[in-house]
């Protein structure tokens, strides 16, 4: 009896430990596709088409914070076989670590769909493009509540930084309320370009300047938050501007806009230069399903599936031919897709060395303690 | 067999206690300390070994670093002054509830222990969500303060010190009244009766009486709050003011922000070990008769 016990167990654990790997039992039932991407960050019909069109299943599941896919996928063996990191600072980590599956673009045949410009900006991240291809992209800037800032600075162009970073603004604008993400390489560098340095810089010097600059705004800030928290907040009108991603602030504007209270969102595209940042499709490399990923990421890259993508959650997608199938309220928003000056004024950013990164987010500590 | 067995249970009762330590303090509490020791790589997981590395041997910079940099004392001196101001407030609270539980009638005391009881009967965050829907701008308190013409604009509520100690009281107030109610319903009112009896004033009966005799419980239940309450990440992060950067968050930083493991678990174990001066005066507390 005991012995039968023990081999029906073992045979369960062989069955169990090896079903990824074998054939037959995979034959058996539909293969399963696992997702793990941002929140609210698909159309929701492309996920049904897919799975009608493929027979693969997907199991979806979401997260709000790169701290989140980035504990996961460190630990190792997530399970996952579509991840969707940020090219800065995850995506790249993820590439150095080895913790990627390279692409196989005989797989993808609609990986030539992408636009070869936007794909050269991902290089600084992952050179060569091996181990991912563009999602959704977008800038940071600032979510305005366009009436109460006009009122408010009348004098001051409604399209710079300074609206924010120089202190004197900052004071008038504090009983209104103003909120920071809390996300140190997403606003050092901005704050480095608008103080005319190199915004990738790890001079001690430039990182100092930064952090002067944002202690100098600190008692006037009234939150520093992570992004997530801001969008609904920004549309309710809790805030009177928020330095924030371009797209949370037109779902933002767009949410303000049903609620009908009168609460007008405007996004800013700072003219001393917005970062740009690209949310990547990416494979990890103990993905347990790599070839239904890679068909996925196939599927995703068609014109059609991205304009859809882009209608719901109206950040831009890098897929020129899908532009003009693109809702014309959202194709036309220079917002959501920046014009080819604004996109020619935006940077992006590089990895750091440890060290510099420690000291930048030390920095950051510093002006979130306010000391 | 047959004799073996019969021996097997009572061998084994007491050996369980010390089997739980085994797995769930002492290997956790190892795991730790040697990623304390380990160096951070680029890598999944994000760290080497320390015997993974040849010729580098034990990595000591991260602990070096958790003790002598400032940013992070600063740290452990918020998150100990915090700890220690809710644990106070808890006991002011406390006190109070437990010696009403205690002079209840019998009928009505189980009814009074599950009222104490009934916030753990909804999970821990929607009740933080509920105090972050209260506390915001546009929340209840301001829109209510707004409505009766008392402000014009919302008061800054949310993440702030007040929202912060709020929170923290409101999940830690259980905790010290279990412990005093246990305390305080142990001792004998003859006591106090054979004390007011010898002309003693109520203050005097609950100063000279009532107070000592409930010192073990008023000092279990400081513990029960201050201990958990050091490491707290979660009431900082959703309701407390940026400036307050405790041990807790500023460890969340390092493991997740900077994916520094090493220094991250250094700070662990440095707060593991602040935390056993308490634990000690508390033992020796007891110790005394």
């Amino acid at each position: 009896m005991l012995r039968r016990l023990l081999a029906t167990s073992l045979f369960a654990a062989a069955l169990l430990g090896g079903a990824p790997a074998s054939a037959p039992v995979q034959a058996q039932q539909p293969v399963t596709l696992n997702v793990y991407n941002w929140s609210d960050y698909i159309d929701p019909y492309a996920v049904d088409r897919f799975q009608r069109e493929t027979g693969i299943r997907i199991r979806y599941d979401v997260y709000d914070s790169l701290e989140t896919l980035e504990g996961k996928l460190s630990a190792g063996r997530s399970g996952y076989d579509i991840i969707v990191p940020t090219s800065e600072p995850t995506f790249s980590r993820l590439v150095r670590a080895g913790a990627l599956r390279p692409l196989d673009r005989a797989q993808i045949p609609n990986w030539g769909n992408q636009d070869p410009a936007l794909l050269r900006q991902v290089e600084s991240s992952d050179p060569g493009n091996k181990f991912g291809a563009i999602y959704l992209y977008g800038t940071i800037g600032l979510g305005i509540r366009t009436d109460r800032v006009k009122e408010l600075l009348p004098d001051v162009a409604p399209d710079s930084l300074d609206l924010l970073l120089k202190p004197e603004n900052a004071r008038r604008l504090a009983r209104c309320g103003i909120a920071v993400m809390d996300s140190a390489i997403d606003v050092m560098p901005s704050v480095l370009r608008w103080l005319g340095r190199n915004p990738n810089s790890t001079e001690p010097a430039d990182l100092r300047a930064a952090e002067d600059a944002l202690l100098a705004i600190r008692p006037y800030v009234r939150a520093i938050t992570a992004s997530g928290n801001l969008m609904d907040a920004l549309a309710n009108g809790e805030y009177c501007m928020v330095l924030t991603y371009s797209g949370d602030v037109i779902q933002a504007q767009a949410r303000a806009k049903e609620a009908g209270r009168g609460v007008q969102v405007g996004y800013v595209q700072p003219k001393e230069g917005a970062q740009l940042w690209f949310d990547m499709l990416a494979i990890p490399a103990d993905a347990p399903n790599p070839e239904a990923a890679q068909r996925f990421i196939n599927f995703l890259l068609q014109p059609d599936v991205m304009a859809g993508i882009t209608n719901q959650v109206r950040y831009p997608n890098a897929v020129p031919a899908a532009r003009p199938l693109v809702e014309a309220a959202v194709r036309d928003d220079p917002n959501v897709y920046p014009t080819s000056e604004a996109l020619a004024r935006t940077f992006t950013v590089t990895a750091l060395a440890p060290a510099a990164e420690r000291a930048r987010s030390r920095g950051w500590s510093r002006f979130k303690a306010g000391r | 067999m047959r004799r073996l067995l019969p021996g097997w249970p009572s061998r084994l009762v007491p050996a369980l206690p010390g089997l739980w330590l085994l797995l769930f303090v002492a290997a956790p509490l190892l795991v730790v300390a040697v990623l304390a020791l380990s160096w951070a790589a680029e890598g999944v997981p994000p760290f080497a070994l320390p015997w993974a590395v040849p010729g580098q041997g034990l990595n000591t910079e991260a602990l070096a670093l958790a003790l002598w940099d400032g940013y992070y004392r600063a740290a452990f001196l918020d998150a100990l002054l915090v700890a220690g101001g809710t644990a106070g407030l808890c006991l002011l609270l406390a006190f109070p509830m437990a010696l009403g539980l205690v002079r209840a009638p019998a009928r009505s005391r189980p009814l009074l222990l599950g009222l104490v009881l009934l916030p753990f009967w909804t999970g821990f965050l929607p009740r933080l969500g509920a105090w972050v829907g209260l506390l915001r701008d546009e929340g209840w308190i301001n829109s209510l303060l707004q409505s009766l013409g008392l402000i014009e604009a919302p008061l800054p509520l949310l993440y702030s010190w007040p929202a912060l100690f709020l929170g923290m009281v409101h999940a830690y107030l259980p905790f010290a009244v279990l412990p005093l109610y246990t305390a305080l319903s142990r001792r004998d009112p003859a006591l106090e009766e054979a004390a007011a009896d010898l002309g003693a004033g109520p203050w005097p009966v609950f100063l000279t009486v009532t107070l000592p005799l409930a010192l073990p419980g008023l000092a279990a239940a400081f513990l029960l709050v201050f201990i958990p309450a050091a490491g707290e990440y979660v009431i900082p992060e959703l309701l407390g003011p940026p400036e307050a950067q405790m041990v807790g968050r500023v460890l969340f930083q390092e493991f997740f922000q900077n994916r520094d493991w090493p220094v991250a678990a250094a700070l662990a174990v440095l707060l593991l070990l602040v935390l056993l001066v308490p634990i000690r005066l508390f033992q020796r507390l007891e110790a005394e008769p």
